[in-house]
């Protein structure tokens, strides 16, 4: 397995990116800041699983929790509301780099 | 109404089902039985598993603590085999309301609810649910504090989520199983909370 380069607790945002294929990132997420929440653990790549591909080897998933009003700006609700999502260690940028 | 006897066209997903499932019988990788019994597992699997779960949680802290740090592994404990997929248990408090989506298609904690509902798998569930849960909850009769803290937990990957909703008040010295009759498919999923007796 890989070693998870993030620990709960730390900053990070998510690739503003739109390649073509299988992707398990949510497209409303793309480009938000949030906070680890937890590693999940390791599993093969969805991307490469949808070529038909082993998916290996296998990426750091994390949970990772955002503010809703940082991924929605004109969110009803309370200021404390979340929104948490999976997201593969590839997909992720420590949040200081822009 | 019954619709027994009536004559349907079989739908084009009906007619694909049965043309795959015959090919892979007649070309001997699958036979009749093995479908039928994966069928009959599928039935078998309903929300009175994840009900057992949550009334085991209420009644016994040491299960509760193990539960939410390894739900795949709690499960294991009443004989729940939950293979491959790992189970994150999600807590309500009295300051946190949690509920489950999958906006990329319709995963959902199969093992202990069965099948999903079809509004769970349905385009205005899945996009609304993180863009305005509140207003969700509320068109599900869940009208919650502004003070309480909604997390809302888009099933994306590989983990699989259940709420833990609290023990309604009320509910002191009733046996586990009485409980579980609480727990509804829906406050598992975070659409709604048990009611207790005074409710």
């Amino acid at each position: 397995m890989p070693e998870s380069k993030f620990k709960p607790g730390d900053r990070v945002r998510v690739l503003k990116a739109y390649p073509p294929g299988h992707i398990r990132t949510p497209y409303y997420i793309r480009g938000c800041t949030g906070e680890v929440e937890r590693i999940c653990g390791a599993f093969p790549n969805p991307e490469e699983l949808a070529l038909m591909r082993t998916g290996l080897p296998a990426q750091p998933l994390y949970r990772v929790r955002f503010l809703q009003k940082d991924v929605w700006p004109d969110y009803e609700g309370s200021a404390a509301d979340v929104v948490e999502v999976e997201i593969f260690q590839h997909w992720l940028d420590p949040a200081e780099v822009m | 109404m019954s619709d027994q006897g009536k004559y349907r066209p079989l739908s084009y997903f009906q007619l694909m089902e049965i043309s795959l499932r015959e090919l892979l019988v007649e070309k001997g990788i699958l036979t009749n039985a093995q479908v039928d019994a994966e069928v009959e597992d599928m039935r078998r699997r309903t929300p009175e598993r994840g009900a057992k779960v949550v009334a085991r949680a209420w009644v016994d802290p040491s299960f509760k603590k193990r539960l939410l740090e390894n739900g795949t592994k709690a499960c294991e404990e009443l004989g729940l085999d939950i293979p491959a997929l790992k189970l994150v248990v999600v807590e309500n408090t009295p300051e946190v309301h949690n509920a489950i989506v999958c906006t990329l298609c319709s995963c959902y904690p199969r093992m202990l609810l069965g099948i999903p509902p079809d509004w769970y798998k349905s385009r205005n569930y899945r996009s609304r649910m993180v863009r305005e849960p509140r207003a969700v909850l509320r068109e599900f009769g869940l009208r919650l504090s502004e003070n309480i803290q909604i997390r809302v937990h888009d099933s994306s990957a590989d983990m699989r989520y259940i709420v833990l909703p609290m023990r309604p008040a009320g509910t002191d010295n009733w046996s586990e199983e009485r409980l579980a009759s609480l727990v509804n498919r829906d406050s598992m999923i975070g659409v709604a909370v048990p009611k207790g007796p005074s409710e």
